[in-house]
């Protein structure tokens, strides 16, 4: 037994001198956030490929949300915009040194099409090689915003040999500035740079991707330099980095927004009135300051800051009115009992959201809203479920209000999410439900054909009509929170997540 | 010997059709759509959609009756395979092969560690039983105990990563690695093993095997090499193949903290997003591993103590 004993303190002395030993690798970044990598398929996990730059799409944005030319040069539609031609880049080698051309996009395409996406694919009828360097896309029906669509990290370009015959990805052959050098699902990624890019070369030789699962421990990482890189920070964690003289916080608003998605069938929830009411008592500089740390992310609209034409700036700024909403309720009939709650015909007005845990902020958003909402005298019954309730509530009609955090970013025009989810009284899984507007309905549909002055006019006049009429109620904006290491030089934060930009990073002895 | 491994292999049969179809059943009784619990596990919040959960409902026959499901997963176990994940679409035996590996190797470092520190601290507690080490020791090990795990690893991250800059935070792909999760893991289980180490040596040193033996002449190092160890070995050995035990189930917090790959966390998962062959799987696994582990304690009892032979 003595001599285990002193074999193992040696092995742990032994650790400790190799721990002690491993200052971080010149030649190596690392990088941490939650996003598991569960499988080599993109419609499953494309978007942390497309972070590492790993795969591209034909399509790029950039922060402003304009779209860019990725491995497409340029592109062109029809007057109707229901045949849509992309141009291919030339010269671009895939990771195993086959070249890009218009056969190998067309067959990637396919078999992306084959799987779920975030937009209706039955809208796109069929995708043809025209020529070594020309893809064509003839769609269903008129479609202005779908170059916008071929940026979903869904979308992205992958080599013939990444599948099998069966068309399963066995192989992540991809063209960005990254290749895939070890895959260990779902928790760790290594890619190294790829001499043959097209483009500018990256900078970093190797850089690691590990799935840290709580957002205190990834501060943790980069505090004590186990990671140079960690993203979706806790407000706690935020405030402890922000102390650190080794690491700077990055703070990007991303368009994402906290929003109340409400059944407009529900009696309760149909008139105008009620809907004011229950958004004019939100106390949101509350909800931004106390829980998330984020002053200045109230939201008055569904579009933020982030989205260019889409925000309108001149909307008043949000303010909670509790005697306001009163009033409010008061004209819709609903009155105080002997107890403070509100009743109408002997009915009280009691409400039941659901929530989803994934996004811990938003439990906590939930229970301030259900003691704001209190004050009104309605009853909040929150529930905690996973993010798949909320969709599935939607298409049995079982929901009635549900807190959610809206990405806009899958696809980066709103128009396309405006007609997906806000263009007939069905509404959208994660859009409007049950909400019959008709005069918003016929602008949407005249703001597909615009184009120039008239769109933005447009554009202006859709996200004003959301804003008044409240067919979802808009909480907060989201701002993303990343902690770099001093040793990480060129960092920058795409609001769109699409990308890491870790290309354009150094590192810094 | 042969009685007891032929016993636990019935014990082992019976235990992965009961454990696979009590697991069978519980998931299907969870609320929830399961289509769209696995299309969110699938796609990720921001996808989950009615037609990523139609799609999904077709490609996985879930609207067959639910005994025929039942029945193709028994022909399939029957035949040693235990599927695909739904989510992630890789089989289970690679997936557990993964998770079970990386937790297997933080349960053997820490209960080893643990047995490093229990044993001596707990004999020497029981030979000054009632002194002032002994009190330090039931003082420590309280403390220790009525710490949750994971305020205990941020305490270890803090003071061996932040501060002394030894180890690194998380991670789990170098040697070093091991040690944080690890040490967490063994402080928590010294805790308590290190009082059943010190009552087993109370109890034999006050008994009257012992006391006759030092009383016949031998020194204190001879009788405690030939009464002492055994004696208190069987008690022990026991309870930290328990520990074991629930290391293997339970080591969620310390996986999720140290960004340490394990069966805790793929277990977790697996309930949330519904994927039901991982859950059968991973229970099934952690089922054989308890018969294993306890097949192991045994047949060590087995051979520190003579007297279950004449039993046997």
């Amino acid at each position: 037994m003595a001599k285990l004993i002193k074999r193992f303190i040696t092995l742990l002395l032994l650790c400790v001198i190799y721990g002690c030993s491993q200052p971080p690798q010149a030649d190596r970044l690392t990088i941490s956030g939650p996003f598991e990598p569960i499988s080599l398929d993109l419609a499953r996990a494309g978007y942390i490929f497309s972070r590492l730059q790993i795969v591209e799409t034909l399509v790029d944005i950039n922060n402003d949300g304009q779209l860019q030319p990725g491995l497409a040069t340029s592109w062109e539609s029809h007057q109707d915009a229901t045949v849509w031609r992309f141009h291919l880049r030339p010269n671009v080698t895939f990771h195993d040194g086959s070249m890009m051309d218009a056969n190998a996009v067309v067959k990637s395409l396919r078999i992306a099409l084959s799987k779920p996406t975030p937009f209706d694919k039955q809208l796109i009828a069929a995708v043809t090689a025209i020529d070594a360097h020309t893809v064509e896309f003839r769609l269903q029906s008129s479609y202005r915003p779908f170059a916008a669509i071929l940026t979903n990290y869904t979308m992205a370009i992958l080599a013939p040999a990444s599948f099998d015959h069966s068309d399963k990805v066995v192989n992540l052959v991809g063209s960005g500035p990254y290749q895939l050098t070890e895959f260990d699902p779902p928790h760790m990624v290594s890619v190294s740079r790829f001499a043959d890019y097209y483009g500018a070369k990256a900078h970093i030789p190797y850089v690691d991707y590990i799935t840290g699962h709580r957002p205190e421990s990834r501060a943790l990482m980069v505090q004590g330099s186990s990671a140079d890189i960690v993203y979706n920070l806790d407000p706690a964690s935020v405030q402890l980095l922000q102390n650190s003289a080794e690491v700077r916080v990055n703070s990007t608003a991303i368009p994402r927004t906290i929003i109340i998605k409400l059944n407009i069938a529900d009696p309760l929830l149909s008139s105008l009135e009620v809907r004011q009411a229950l958004s004019l008592a939100l106390d949101r500089q509350g909800i931004a300051e106390g829980i998330m740390h984020q002053p200045g992310a109230e939201a008055n609209q569904i579009f933020g800051p982030s989205m260019g034409i889409w925000h309108v700036a001149s909307l008043p700024a949000p303010a909670a009115d509790l005697k306001q909403a009163q009033a409010l309720l008061a004209a819709a009939g609903w009155q105080r009992d002997s107890n403070g709650m509100l009743q109408k015909q002997g009915k009280r007005f009691t409400l039941n959201m659901v929530t989803y845990a994934n996004r811990p902020e938003l439990i906590v958003i939930a229970t301030a809203i259900q003691a704001q909402w209190a004050k009104l005298g309605i009853t909040l019954d929150v529930q905690m479920e996973n993010a798949s309730a909320i969709p599935l509530g939607h298409n049995d009609g079982s929901l009635q209000t549900a807190l959610m955090a809206r990405n806009f970013a899958n696809i980066p025009d709103p128009l396309t999410v405006l007609l997906a989810d806000f263009s007939t009284p069905q509404g959208g899984d994660w859009g409007a439900m049950n909400w019959n507007d008709p005069a918003f309905f016929h602008l949407l549909q005249q703001t597909t054909h615009a184009t120039g002055a008239d769109y933005e006019r447009d554009v202006q006049q859709l996200s004003t009509h959301l804003a008044e009429a409240l067919p979802m109620i808009p909480v907060l904006y989201y701002v993303q929170q990343s902690a770099v290491a001093k040793r990480v030089k060129g960092f920058s934060f795409d609001p769109y997540e699409r990308s890491f930009r870790i290309a354009n990073m150094e590192l810094q002895p | 010997m042969k009685g007891i491994l032929i016993k636990r292999l019935v014990q082992l049969l019976m235990m992965a059709w009961s454990v696979g179809t009590i697991t069978f059943i519980l998931s299907r009784m969870l609320p929830g759509d399961m289509a769209y619990r696995i299309a969110a596990g699938r796609y990720g919040d921001d996808a989950v959609t009615a037609a990523a959960a139609s799609a999904v409902r077709q490609e996985l026959g879930l609207n067959d009756p639910v005994w025929l499901q039942y029945l193709h997963w028994l022909g399939e176990l029957l035949q040693c395979n235990l599927g695909s994940s739904l989510v992630s679409g890789n089989p289970i035996t690679a997936e557990l092969q993964h998770q079970l590996g990386y937790t297997l190797i933080l349960a053997a470092a820490a209960i080893l560690l643990s047995a490093v520190i229990a044993l001596p601290l707990g004999l020497i507690c029981g030979f000054q039983a009632n002194k002032w080490i002994d009190r330090c020791g039931l003082l420590i090990s309280t403390f220790l105990r009525s710490q949750p795990v994971f305020c205990l690893g941020l305490i270890l991250i803090l003071l061996f990563s932040l501060q002394l800059k030894w180890f690194p935070v998380a991670g789990f792909d170098s040697l070093p690695h091991l040690f944080l999760p690890a040490l967490t893991l063994a402080l928590s289980l010294a805790a308590l093993s290190s009082r059943v180490i010190r009552n087993s040596t109370l109890r034999v040193i006050r008994s009257d095997y012992y006391l006759f033996s030092r009383i016949k002449g031998l020194s204190r190092q001879q009788t405690f090499r030939r009464h002492g160890i055994r004696n208190i070995a069987l008690p022990v050995v026991a309870f930290m193949g328990i520990q074991l035990v629930g290391l293997i189930e339970g080591v969620i917090m310390v996986e999720s903290l140290f960004a340490w790959p394990g069966i805790g966390h793929g277990l977790s998962h697996a309930v949330f997003s519904r994927d039901i062959p991982m859950l059968q799987g991973t229970a099934l696994t952690c089922g054989v591993l308890f018969v294993v582990i306890n097949t192991l304690v045994d047949g060590c009892c087995y051979l520190l103590d003579p007297r279950s032979k004449m039993t046997c």
